[in-house]
Protein backbone atom coordinates (compact mmCIF):
# COMPACT_ATOMS: atom_id res chain seq x y z
CA UNK A 1 0.00 0.00 0.00
CA UNK A 2 2.74 2.45 1.01
CA UNK A 3 4.85 1.38 -1.96
CA UNK A 4 1.88 2.07 -4.15
CA UNK A 5 1.47 5.59 -2.76
CA UNK A 6 5.16 6.30 -3.27
CA UNK A 7 5.05 5.09 -6.85
CA UNK A 8 1.93 7.15 -7.52
CA UNK A 9 3.62 10.25 -6.12
CA UNK A 10 6.59 9.79 -8.43
CA UNK A 11 4.38 9.25 -11.48
CA UNK A 12 2.20 12.21 -10.54
CA UNK A 13 5.20 14.53 -10.16
CA UNK A 14 6.74 13.67 -13.50
CA UNK A 15 3.33 13.93 -15.18
CA UNK A 16 2.89 17.38 -13.69
CA UNK A 17 6.28 18.40 -15.00
CA UNK A 18 5.31 17.04 -18.42
CA UNK A 19 2.06 19.02 -18.49
CA UNK A 20 3.80 22.16 -17.23
CA UNK A 21 6.62 21.93 -19.78
CA UNK A 22 4.24 21.12 -22.64
CA UNK A 23 2.02 24.10 -21.87
CA UNK A 24 4.89 26.54 -21.86
CA UNK A 25 6.57 24.98 -24.87
CA UNK A 26 3.34 25.21 -26.85
CA UNK A 27 3.01 28.85 -25.80
CA UNK A 28 6.43 29.63 -27.23
CA UNK A 29 6.01 27.46 -30.32
CA UNK A 30 2.68 29.10 -31.13
CA UNK A 31 4.24 32.55 -30.82
CA UNK A 32 7.18 31.61 -33.03
CA UNK A 33 4.98 29.95 -35.65
CA UNK A 34 2.63 32.87 -35.87
CA UNK A 35 5.29 35.52 -36.42
CA UNK A 36 7.00 33.48 -39.14
CA UNK A 37 6.97 35.43 -42.38
CA UNK A 38 6.34 38.71 -40.62
CA UNK A 39 8.64 41.45 -41.87
CA UNK A 40 10.42 42.99 -38.88
CA UNK A 41 10.71 46.46 -40.42
CA UNK A 42 7.00 46.69 -41.21
CA UNK A 43 6.15 45.23 -37.80
CA UNK A 44 8.02 48.02 -36.06
CA UNK A 45 7.62 50.96 -38.42
CA UNK A 46 4.65 50.21 -40.67
CA UNK A 47 4.88 52.31 -43.83
CA UNK A 48 7.17 54.96 -42.37
CA UNK A 49 10.84 54.67 -43.36
CA UNK A 50 12.71 53.50 -40.21
CA UNK A 51 15.46 56.13 -40.52
CA UNK A 52 12.93 58.95 -40.61
CA UNK A 53 11.08 57.54 -37.64
CA UNK A 54 14.23 57.06 -35.58
CA UNK A 55 16.10 60.24 -36.44
CA UNK A 56 13.48 62.79 -37.49
CA UNK A 57 10.69 61.65 -35.23
CA UNK A 58 8.27 61.05 -38.08
CA UNK A 59 5.02 59.57 -36.72
CA UNK A 60 4.60 55.80 -37.11
CA UNK A 61 1.03 54.66 -37.63
CA UNK A 62 0.98 50.94 -38.33
CA UNK A 63 4.01 49.68 -36.42
CA UNK A 64 4.74 48.85 -32.83
CA UNK A 65 7.75 51.20 -32.56
CA UNK A 66 5.79 53.88 -30.64
CA UNK A 67 4.47 51.20 -28.28
CA UNK A 68 7.96 49.85 -27.66
CA UNK A 69 9.33 53.33 -27.07
CA UNK A 70 6.42 54.12 -24.76
CA UNK A 71 6.91 51.00 -22.67
CA UNK A 72 10.66 51.52 -22.32
CA UNK A 73 10.33 55.17 -21.34
CA UNK A 74 7.46 54.72 -18.90
CA UNK A 75 9.25 51.85 -17.18
CA UNK A 76 12.49 53.80 -16.93
CA UNK A 77 10.77 56.83 -15.41
CA UNK A 78 8.76 54.61 -13.05
CA UNK A 79 11.82 52.80 -11.71
CA UNK A 80 13.75 56.08 -11.43
CA UNK A 81 10.90 57.52 -9.35
CA UNK A 82 10.64 54.45 -7.15
CA UNK A 83 14.31 53.71 -6.48
CA UNK A 84 14.96 56.37 -3.84
CA UNK A 85 11.80 55.94 -1.73
CA UNK A 86 12.01 52.16 -2.10
CA UNK A 87 15.63 51.84 -1.06
CA UNK A 88 15.24 54.37 1.75
CA UNK A 89 12.20 52.60 3.15
CA UNK A 90 14.17 49.35 3.01
CA UNK A 91 17.03 51.01 4.90
CA UNK A 92 14.57 52.34 7.45
CA UNK A 93 13.07 48.89 8.01
CA UNK A 94 16.45 47.21 8.33
CA UNK A 95 18.38 49.79 10.35
CA UNK A 96 16.25 52.49 11.93
CA UNK A 97 12.78 51.23 12.79
CA UNK A 98 11.87 50.51 16.38
CA UNK A 99 9.81 47.38 17.06
CA UNK A 100 6.41 49.08 16.69
CA UNK A 101 7.31 51.22 13.71
CA UNK A 102 8.82 48.13 12.09
CA UNK A 103 5.66 46.15 12.64
CA UNK A 104 3.43 48.83 11.13
CA UNK A 105 5.58 49.71 8.10
CA UNK A 106 6.24 46.02 7.46
CA UNK A 107 2.53 45.25 7.45
CA UNK A 108 1.81 48.15 5.09
CA UNK A 109 4.56 47.10 2.69
CA UNK A 110 3.16 43.55 2.70
CA UNK A 111 -0.31 44.88 1.89
CA UNK A 112 1.14 46.99 -0.92
CA UNK A 113 2.93 43.91 -2.29
CA UNK A 114 -0.32 42.00 -2.48
CA UNK A 115 -2.47 44.83 -3.79
CA UNK A 116 -3.88 43.96 -7.24
CA UNK A 117 -2.34 46.20 -9.88
CA UNK A 118 -5.75 47.40 -11.01
CA UNK A 119 -6.41 48.77 -7.52
CA UNK A 120 -3.12 50.66 -7.70
CA UNK A 121 -4.15 51.92 -11.13
CA UNK A 122 -7.55 52.97 -9.79
CA UNK A 123 -5.86 54.83 -6.94
CA UNK A 124 -3.57 56.59 -9.39
CA UNK A 125 -6.54 57.52 -11.56
CA UNK A 126 -8.52 58.86 -8.60
CA UNK A 127 -5.55 60.86 -7.38
CA UNK A 128 -5.22 62.34 -10.84
CA UNK A 129 -8.88 63.31 -10.91
CA UNK A 130 -8.78 64.76 -7.40
CA UNK A 131 -5.77 66.88 -8.27
CA UNK A 132 -7.44 67.97 -11.47
CA UNK A 133 -10.49 69.12 -9.53
CA UNK A 134 -8.36 71.05 -7.04
CA UNK A 135 -6.04 72.61 -9.63
CA UNK A 136 -7.77 72.79 -13.01
CA UNK A 137 -4.40 73.25 -14.71
CA UNK A 138 -3.04 69.88 -13.54
CA UNK A 139 -2.20 67.45 -16.33
CA UNK A 140 -4.78 64.85 -17.32
CA UNK A 141 -3.96 61.24 -18.23
CA UNK A 142 -0.32 61.17 -19.34
CA UNK A 143 2.91 59.27 -19.09
CA UNK A 144 3.98 61.03 -15.89
CA UNK A 145 0.93 59.71 -14.02
CA UNK A 146 1.43 56.21 -15.39
CA UNK A 147 5.07 56.28 -14.34
CA UNK A 148 4.20 57.46 -10.83
CA UNK A 149 1.53 54.78 -10.41
CA UNK A 150 3.84 52.08 -11.83
CA UNK A 151 6.57 53.26 -9.48
CA UNK A 152 4.18 52.90 -6.56
CA UNK A 153 3.31 49.39 -7.79
CA UNK A 154 6.94 48.22 -7.82
CA UNK A 155 7.92 50.06 -4.63
CA UNK A 156 7.52 47.05 -2.28
CA UNK A 157 9.80 44.98 -4.49
CA UNK A 158 12.62 47.50 -3.96
CA UNK A 159 11.88 47.82 -0.25
CA UNK A 160 12.07 44.10 0.34
CA UNK A 161 15.31 43.59 -1.60
CA UNK A 162 17.05 46.41 0.24
CA UNK A 163 15.81 45.18 3.59
CA UNK A 164 16.87 41.56 3.08
CA UNK A 165 20.18 42.66 1.57
CA UNK A 166 21.03 44.76 4.61
CA UNK A 167 19.86 42.13 7.07
CA UNK A 168 22.13 39.48 5.60
CA UNK A 169 25.35 41.39 6.24
CA UNK A 170 27.78 39.69 8.68
CA UNK A 171 28.29 41.44 12.01
CA UNK A 172 32.06 41.90 11.56
CA UNK A 173 31.57 44.03 8.47
CA UNK A 174 28.70 45.88 10.07
CA UNK A 175 30.82 46.96 13.05
CA UNK A 176 34.06 47.81 11.26
CA UNK A 177 33.27 51.29 9.98
CA UNK A 178 31.54 52.52 13.18
CA UNK A 179 34.58 51.30 15.12
CA UNK A 180 36.71 53.56 12.93
CA UNK A 181 34.48 56.52 13.72
CA UNK A 182 31.98 56.44 10.85
CA UNK A 183 28.44 57.53 11.59
CA UNK A 184 25.50 55.17 11.10
CA UNK A 185 24.51 56.86 7.84
CA UNK A 186 28.09 56.80 6.52
CA UNK A 187 28.32 53.14 7.42
CA UNK A 188 25.13 52.36 5.49
CA UNK A 189 25.94 54.34 2.36
CA UNK A 190 29.68 53.72 2.06
CA UNK A 191 30.06 50.20 3.45
CA UNK A 192 26.86 48.20 3.75
CA UNK A 193 25.00 49.21 0.58
CA UNK A 194 28.05 48.93 -1.75
CA UNK A 195 28.72 45.51 -0.23
CA UNK A 196 25.24 44.45 -1.30
CA UNK A 197 25.16 46.32 -4.63
CA UNK A 198 24.45 43.08 -6.46
CA UNK A 199 21.31 42.32 -4.52
CA UNK A 200 20.06 45.88 -4.84
CA UNK A 201 20.42 45.70 -8.61
CA UNK A 202 18.61 42.38 -8.53
CA UNK A 203 15.71 44.18 -6.90
CA UNK A 204 15.78 46.88 -9.56
CA UNK A 205 15.65 44.20 -12.27
CA UNK A 206 12.63 42.60 -10.70
CA UNK A 207 10.96 45.98 -10.40
CA UNK A 208 11.69 46.78 -14.04
CA UNK A 209 10.31 43.46 -15.23
CA UNK A 210 7.17 43.81 -13.19
CA UNK A 211 6.62 47.36 -14.40
CA UNK A 212 7.16 46.42 -18.05
CA UNK A 213 4.56 43.68 -18.09
CA UNK A 214 1.86 45.46 -16.16
CA UNK A 215 -1.13 46.59 -18.17
CA UNK A 216 -3.79 47.46 -15.64
CA UNK A 217 -2.02 50.44 -14.08
CA UNK A 218 -1.16 52.18 -17.33
CA UNK A 219 -4.57 51.44 -18.80
CA UNK A 220 -6.22 53.55 -16.10
CA UNK A 221 -3.69 56.36 -16.08
CA UNK A 222 -2.70 57.37 -19.57
CA UNK A 223 -2.10 54.72 -22.20
CA UNK A 224 -3.94 55.01 -25.51
CA UNK A 225 -4.24 52.77 -28.55
CA UNK A 226 -2.65 55.22 -30.93
CA UNK A 227 -0.11 57.97 -30.19
CA UNK A 228 2.04 57.94 -33.30
CA UNK A 229 4.18 61.05 -32.73
CA UNK A 230 7.10 61.66 -30.42
CA UNK A 231 6.63 61.06 -26.77
CA UNK A 232 6.50 63.52 -23.96
CA UNK A 233 6.05 63.02 -20.23
CA UNK A 234 2.85 65.05 -20.30
CA UNK A 235 1.17 63.35 -23.22
CA UNK A 236 -0.67 60.11 -23.58
CA UNK A 237 1.40 57.27 -24.94
CA UNK A 238 1.33 53.79 -26.43
CA UNK A 239 2.64 50.72 -24.64
CA UNK A 240 3.28 47.16 -25.75
CA UNK A 241 1.08 45.29 -23.26
CA UNK A 242 -1.84 47.57 -23.99
CA UNK A 243 -1.23 47.26 -27.73
CA UNK A 244 -1.46 43.47 -27.39
CA UNK A 245 -4.67 43.74 -25.40
CA UNK A 246 -6.11 46.20 -27.90
CA UNK A 247 -5.20 43.99 -30.85
CA UNK A 248 -6.76 40.95 -29.18
CA UNK A 249 -10.18 42.56 -29.27
CA UNK A 250 -9.95 45.00 -32.16
CA UNK A 251 -8.06 43.21 -34.91
CA UNK A 252 -9.73 43.51 -38.30
CA UNK A 253 -7.77 41.00 -40.37
CA UNK A 254 -5.15 38.31 -40.05
CA UNK A 255 -2.32 40.77 -40.74
CA UNK A 256 -3.28 42.82 -37.69
CA UNK A 257 -3.57 39.66 -35.64
CA UNK A 258 -0.06 38.77 -36.70
CA UNK A 259 1.05 42.19 -35.48
CA UNK A 260 -0.40 41.22 -32.11
CA UNK A 261 1.76 38.08 -32.08
CA UNK A 262 4.75 40.15 -33.14
CA UNK A 263 4.12 42.55 -30.28
CA UNK A 264 3.80 39.61 -27.86
CA UNK A 265 7.20 38.24 -28.87
CA UNK A 266 8.68 41.73 -28.63
CA UNK A 267 7.34 42.18 -25.12
CA UNK A 268 8.67 38.75 -24.11
CA UNK A 269 12.10 39.62 -25.54
CA UNK A 270 12.03 43.07 -23.97
CA UNK A 271 11.58 41.56 -20.52
CA UNK A 272 14.50 39.26 -21.40
CA UNK A 273 16.66 42.21 -22.48
CA UNK A 274 15.93 44.03 -19.23
CA UNK A 275 17.06 40.96 -17.35
CA UNK A 276 20.22 40.51 -19.42
CA UNK A 277 21.19 44.19 -19.20
CA UNK A 278 20.73 44.16 -15.45
CA UNK A 279 22.79 40.97 -15.13
CA UNK A 280 25.65 42.59 -17.07
CA UNK A 281 25.45 45.67 -14.88
CA UNK A 282 25.44 43.45 -11.82
CA UNK A 283 28.69 41.71 -12.66
CA UNK A 284 30.22 45.08 -13.62
CA UNK A 285 29.39 46.65 -10.27
CA UNK A 286 30.63 43.73 -8.22
CA UNK A 287 33.82 43.70 -10.30
CA UNK A 288 34.41 47.37 -9.63
CA UNK A 289 33.73 46.92 -5.94
CA UNK A 290 36.16 44.03 -5.69
CA UNK A 291 38.69 46.03 -7.67
CA UNK A 292 38.58 49.03 -5.37
CA UNK A 293 38.80 46.99 -2.20
CA UNK A 294 41.75 45.13 -3.67
CA UNK A 295 43.48 48.44 -4.41
CA UNK A 296 42.93 49.65 -0.87
CA UNK A 297 44.66 46.65 0.61
CA UNK B 1 19.96 61.92 5.67
CA UNK B 2 18.37 60.13 8.59
CA UNK B 3 15.38 62.41 8.21
CA UNK B 4 15.14 61.60 4.53
CA UNK B 5 15.14 57.88 5.29
CA UNK B 6 12.41 58.28 7.88
CA UNK B 7 10.43 60.47 5.50
CA UNK B 8 10.61 57.81 2.76
CA UNK B 9 9.22 55.17 5.11
CA UNK B 10 6.45 57.51 6.28
CA UNK B 11 5.52 58.39 2.68
CA UNK B 12 5.39 54.73 1.67
CA UNK B 13 3.17 53.90 4.63
CA UNK B 14 0.88 56.88 4.19
CA UNK B 15 0.42 56.21 0.47
CA UNK B 16 -0.63 52.64 1.21
CA UNK B 17 -3.16 53.80 3.79
CA UNK B 18 -4.27 56.60 1.46
CA UNK B 19 -5.27 54.06 -1.20
CA UNK B 20 -7.67 52.50 1.29
CA UNK B 21 -9.29 55.79 2.26
CA UNK B 22 -9.45 56.87 -1.36
CA UNK B 23 -11.56 53.81 -2.16
CA UNK B 24 -13.72 54.44 0.90
CA UNK B 25 -14.28 58.17 0.28
CA UNK B 26 -14.82 58.00 -3.47
CA UNK B 27 -17.19 55.08 -3.10
CA UNK B 28 -19.03 56.87 -0.29
CA UNK B 29 -22.00 58.13 -2.37
CA UNK B 30 -22.77 54.53 -3.18
CA UNK B 31 -22.36 53.40 0.43
CA UNK B 32 -24.76 56.07 1.61
CA UNK B 33 -27.12 55.51 -1.30
CA UNK B 34 -28.06 51.96 -0.38
CA UNK B 35 -27.38 49.64 2.46
CA UNK B 36 -23.93 48.15 2.47
CA UNK B 37 -25.49 44.73 2.86
CA UNK B 38 -27.56 45.18 -0.29
CA UNK B 39 -24.46 46.28 -2.16
CA UNK B 40 -22.52 43.25 -1.12
CA UNK B 41 -25.16 40.57 -1.62
CA UNK B 42 -27.51 42.18 -4.15
CA UNK B 43 -27.52 41.65 -7.88
CA UNK B 44 -26.42 44.09 -10.59
CA UNK B 45 -29.23 45.95 -12.29
CA UNK B 46 -28.37 49.60 -12.98
CA UNK B 47 -31.82 50.17 -14.54
CA UNK B 48 -33.47 49.83 -11.15
CA UNK B 49 -30.62 51.38 -9.17
CA UNK B 50 -29.18 48.10 -8.00
CA UNK B 51 -25.42 48.09 -7.88
CA UNK B 52 -24.71 44.90 -5.96
CA UNK B 53 -21.34 43.38 -6.72
CA UNK B 54 -22.20 39.84 -5.65
CA UNK B 55 -21.95 38.41 -9.21
CA UNK B 56 -18.46 39.86 -9.48
CA UNK B 57 -17.41 38.47 -6.12
CA UNK B 58 -18.71 35.05 -7.13
CA UNK B 59 -16.92 35.35 -10.47
CA UNK B 60 -13.63 36.31 -8.82
CA UNK B 61 -13.89 33.50 -6.29
CA UNK B 62 -14.82 30.91 -8.91
CA UNK B 63 -12.02 31.84 -11.29
CA UNK B 64 -9.38 32.17 -8.57
CA UNK B 65 -10.55 28.92 -6.97
CA UNK B 66 -10.42 27.16 -10.32
CA UNK B 67 -6.94 28.53 -10.94
CA UNK B 68 -5.82 27.11 -7.59
CA UNK B 69 -7.38 23.72 -8.43
CA UNK B 70 -5.39 23.69 -11.66
CA UNK B 71 -2.24 25.37 -10.41
CA UNK B 72 -1.66 23.74 -7.02
CA UNK B 73 -1.31 20.08 -8.13
CA UNK B 74 0.71 21.16 -11.15
CA UNK B 75 3.07 23.29 -9.07
CA UNK B 76 3.35 20.64 -6.34
CA UNK B 77 4.36 18.03 -8.90
CA UNK B 78 6.94 20.25 -10.58
CA UNK B 79 8.26 21.37 -7.18
CA UNK B 80 8.63 17.72 -6.07
CA UNK B 81 10.63 16.92 -9.18
CA UNK B 82 12.76 20.04 -8.83
CA UNK B 83 13.42 19.80 -5.11
CA UNK B 84 13.70 16.03 -4.67
CA UNK B 85 13.84 13.85 -7.76
CA UNK B 86 16.07 15.91 -10.04
CA UNK B 87 19.77 16.20 -9.28
CA UNK B 88 22.68 18.44 -10.18
CA UNK B 89 22.39 20.16 -13.49
CA UNK B 90 18.77 19.20 -14.21
CA UNK B 91 17.72 20.77 -10.93
CA UNK B 92 19.50 24.02 -11.75
CA UNK B 93 18.12 24.11 -15.28
CA UNK B 94 14.58 23.43 -14.04
CA UNK B 95 14.79 26.13 -11.39
CA UNK B 96 16.09 28.78 -13.75
CA UNK B 97 13.48 27.84 -16.37
CA UNK B 98 10.72 28.18 -13.79
CA UNK B 99 12.12 31.55 -12.68
CA UNK B 100 12.16 32.66 -16.30
CA UNK B 101 8.57 31.50 -16.82
CA UNK B 102 7.39 33.71 -13.99
CA UNK B 103 8.45 36.67 -16.11
CA UNK B 104 6.15 35.88 -19.02
CA UNK B 105 3.80 38.90 -19.29
CA UNK B 106 0.14 38.34 -18.45
CA UNK B 107 -1.20 39.76 -21.69
CA UNK B 108 0.87 37.29 -23.69
CA UNK B 109 -0.88 34.39 -21.96
CA UNK B 110 -4.20 36.09 -22.53
CA UNK B 111 -3.51 36.78 -26.18
CA UNK B 112 -2.40 33.26 -27.08
CA UNK B 113 -5.21 31.66 -25.07
CA UNK B 114 -7.74 33.95 -26.72
CA UNK B 115 -6.70 32.80 -30.19
CA UNK B 116 -6.23 29.09 -29.41
CA UNK B 117 -7.84 27.98 -26.16
CA UNK B 118 -11.16 29.81 -26.46
CA UNK B 119 -12.13 28.21 -29.82
CA UNK B 120 -10.91 24.86 -28.51
CA UNK B 121 -13.14 25.03 -25.42
CA UNK B 122 -16.04 26.18 -27.59
CA UNK B 123 -15.70 23.23 -29.95
CA UNK B 124 -15.09 20.72 -27.16
CA UNK B 125 -18.11 21.50 -25.03
CA UNK B 126 -20.61 22.61 -27.68
CA UNK B 127 -22.12 25.13 -25.30
CA UNK B 128 -21.44 28.78 -24.77
CA UNK B 129 -18.94 30.93 -26.56
CA UNK B 130 -15.77 29.46 -25.10
CA UNK B 131 -15.36 32.56 -22.94
CA UNK B 132 -15.89 30.88 -19.61
CA UNK B 133 -14.76 30.42 -16.04
CA UNK B 134 -13.06 27.19 -17.15
CA UNK B 135 -10.95 28.90 -19.81
CA UNK B 136 -9.86 31.67 -17.48
CA UNK B 137 -9.11 29.23 -14.65
CA UNK B 138 -6.96 27.01 -16.84
CA UNK B 139 -4.80 29.88 -18.04
CA UNK B 140 -4.68 31.59 -14.65
CA UNK B 141 -3.64 28.29 -13.07
CA UNK B 142 -0.73 28.09 -15.48
CA UNK B 143 0.11 31.73 -14.86
CA UNK B 144 0.39 31.40 -11.09
CA UNK B 145 2.32 28.10 -11.20
CA UNK B 146 5.87 29.46 -11.63
CA UNK B 147 5.50 31.70 -8.57
CA UNK B 148 4.04 28.85 -6.55
CA UNK B 149 6.72 26.41 -7.71
CA UNK B 150 9.51 28.71 -6.55
CA UNK B 151 7.84 29.13 -3.15
CA UNK B 152 7.20 25.37 -2.85
CA UNK B 153 10.81 24.53 -3.73
CA UNK B 154 12.03 27.05 -1.15
CA UNK B 155 9.77 25.48 1.46
CA UNK B 156 10.89 21.92 0.65
CA UNK B 157 14.56 22.93 0.62
CA UNK B 158 14.10 24.79 3.90
CA UNK B 159 13.58 21.53 5.79
CA UNK B 160 16.44 21.00 8.24
CA UNK B 161 19.25 19.27 6.30
CA UNK B 162 20.23 17.31 9.42
CA UNK B 163 16.81 15.69 9.50
CA UNK B 164 17.05 14.96 5.80
CA UNK B 165 20.46 13.37 6.17
CA UNK B 166 19.23 11.36 9.14
CA UNK B 167 16.33 10.03 7.09
CA UNK B 168 18.67 9.16 4.23
CA UNK B 169 21.02 7.39 6.66
CA UNK B 170 18.10 5.29 7.89
CA UNK B 171 17.66 4.06 4.35
CA UNK B 172 14.82 6.28 3.17
CA UNK B 173 14.64 6.72 -0.60
CA UNK B 174 14.13 10.27 -1.94
CA UNK B 175 10.40 9.57 -2.33
CA UNK B 176 10.07 8.31 1.22
CA UNK B 177 12.00 11.28 2.52
CA UNK B 178 9.67 13.59 0.65
CA UNK B 179 6.50 11.80 1.67
CA UNK B 180 7.21 11.20 5.36
CA UNK B 181 9.57 14.02 6.29
CA UNK B 182 9.69 17.02 3.98
CA UNK B 183 5.98 17.17 3.20
CA UNK B 184 4.88 17.46 6.81
CA UNK B 185 7.81 19.65 7.84
CA UNK B 186 7.31 22.06 4.95
CA UNK B 187 3.51 22.19 5.26
CA UNK B 188 3.32 25.80 6.52
CA UNK B 189 5.62 26.92 3.72
CA UNK B 190 3.55 25.05 1.14
CA UNK B 191 0.41 26.58 2.61
CA UNK B 192 1.75 30.11 2.35
CA UNK B 193 2.72 29.35 -1.27
CA UNK B 194 -0.91 28.46 -1.98
CA UNK B 195 -2.14 31.62 -0.23
CA UNK B 196 0.24 33.74 -2.34
CA UNK B 197 -1.02 31.97 -5.46
CA UNK B 198 -4.58 32.78 -4.42
CA UNK B 199 -3.62 36.41 -3.99
CA UNK B 200 -2.10 36.57 -7.45
CA UNK B 201 -5.09 34.80 -9.00
CA UNK B 202 -7.58 37.13 -7.28
CA UNK B 203 -5.64 40.22 -8.26
CA UNK B 204 -5.16 39.37 -11.90
CA UNK B 205 -7.12 41.54 -14.30
CA UNK B 206 -6.33 40.71 -17.87
CA UNK B 207 -6.76 36.94 -17.97
CA UNK B 208 -10.34 37.17 -16.79
CA UNK B 209 -10.98 40.34 -18.77
CA UNK B 210 -9.84 38.66 -21.99
CA UNK B 211 -11.02 35.09 -21.42
CA UNK B 212 -13.98 34.97 -19.03
CA UNK B 213 -16.50 36.83 -21.17
CA UNK B 214 -17.38 39.51 -18.58
CA UNK B 215 -21.10 38.70 -18.39
CA UNK B 216 -22.72 40.50 -15.49
CA UNK B 217 -25.11 37.65 -14.67
CA UNK B 218 -24.61 35.22 -11.86
CA UNK B 219 -22.71 32.25 -13.35
CA UNK B 220 -24.39 28.82 -13.08
CA UNK B 221 -21.52 26.57 -14.08
CA UNK B 222 -17.90 26.49 -15.10
CA UNK B 223 -18.78 26.83 -18.77
CA UNK B 224 -20.66 30.06 -18.10
CA UNK B 225 -19.21 33.47 -18.66
CA UNK B 226 -18.41 35.55 -15.57
CA UNK B 227 -16.99 38.90 -14.56
CA UNK B 228 -14.39 39.38 -11.84
CA UNK B 229 -14.01 42.34 -9.48
CA UNK B 230 -10.82 43.37 -11.25
CA UNK B 231 -12.33 43.11 -14.72
CA UNK B 232 -15.33 45.13 -13.52
CA UNK B 233 -13.03 47.99 -12.58
CA UNK B 234 -11.38 47.87 -16.00
CA UNK B 235 -14.70 47.72 -17.84
CA UNK B 236 -16.65 50.41 -16.01
CA UNK B 237 -13.84 52.95 -16.39
CA UNK B 238 -15.46 54.06 -19.63
CA UNK B 239 -18.73 55.14 -17.98
CA UNK B 240 -19.68 58.64 -16.77
CA UNK B 241 -17.58 59.60 -13.77
CA UNK B 242 -20.39 60.86 -11.55
CA UNK B 243 -22.81 57.98 -12.01
CA UNK B 244 -23.46 55.50 -9.24
CA UNK B 245 -22.50 52.78 -11.65
CA UNK B 246 -19.03 54.27 -11.83
CA UNK B 247 -18.76 54.48 -8.08
CA UNK B 248 -19.32 50.74 -7.82
CA UNK B 249 -15.74 50.25 -8.98
CA UNK B 250 -14.55 51.85 -5.77
CA UNK B 251 -16.57 49.28 -3.88
CA UNK B 252 -14.75 46.59 -5.90
CA UNK B 253 -11.42 48.22 -5.10
CA UNK B 254 -12.41 48.38 -1.43
CA UNK B 255 -13.31 44.68 -1.35
CA UNK B 256 -10.06 43.75 -3.13
CA UNK B 257 -8.07 45.85 -0.64
CA UNK B 258 -9.75 44.15 2.32
CA UNK B 259 -9.16 40.76 0.72
CA UNK B 260 -5.45 41.52 0.30
CA UNK B 261 -5.26 42.67 3.91
CA UNK B 262 -6.89 39.44 5.03
CA UNK B 263 -4.45 37.31 3.02
CA UNK B 264 -1.50 39.20 4.53
CA UNK B 265 -2.86 38.49 8.02
CA UNK B 266 -3.31 34.79 7.16
CA UNK B 267 0.27 34.64 5.88
CA UNK B 268 1.43 36.24 9.13
CA UNK B 269 -0.32 33.57 11.19
CA UNK B 270 1.05 30.73 9.05
CA UNK B 271 4.56 32.21 9.19
CA UNK B 272 4.33 32.66 12.94
CA UNK B 273 3.30 29.04 13.44
CA UNK B 274 6.12 28.00 11.14
CA UNK B 275 8.76 29.86 13.15
CA UNK B 276 7.45 28.60 16.47
CA UNK B 277 7.36 25.05 15.17
CA UNK B 278 10.97 25.29 14.07
CA UNK B 279 12.28 26.53 17.41
CA UNK B 280 10.87 23.58 19.32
Amino acid sequence: MKRCAELLLVIFSWLALLVFATSFLSLFVVLLLRVRGLDAVSLFFGDTPPVDALLHGLPVFDGIYPALLGTVSVVMVAVLCAVLPGVFTGIYLAEFAGPWAHRIVNLLVDVLTGLPSIVVGLAGFSFMVLLHNLFPGAPGPCMAWSALALGFLVLPCLVRTTETALQGIPAELRRTAPALGATKVQNIFFVLLPFRAKDLLGGVILATGRAAEDTAVIMLTGVVASAPGMHSLFKQFEALPFYIYYMSSQYRDLAELQYGFGASITLLLLCGVFFAAAFLLQSYVSFRFRGSSWLQK
Amino acid sequence: MTRLIRAAAVVTGICTIAVFFMMLILGWPLFSHGHLFALLVGGWNPGSDQFGILPMMVGSTAIAGGALLVGTPLSLGVAFVTAVFARGRMRRVLLSCVRLMSGVPTVVYGFVALIYLVPFIRSQFHSGSGFSILTASLVLGLLISPTMIVLFVNALDGVDPRARRAAAALGATPVQRLLYLQLSEALPGLLSGVVMGLGRAMGDTFISLMLAGNSINMPDGVLESARTLTAHIALVMAVDFHSLEFQSIYLCGFVLYLFTFMLVLILRVVDHRFRRGRVQ
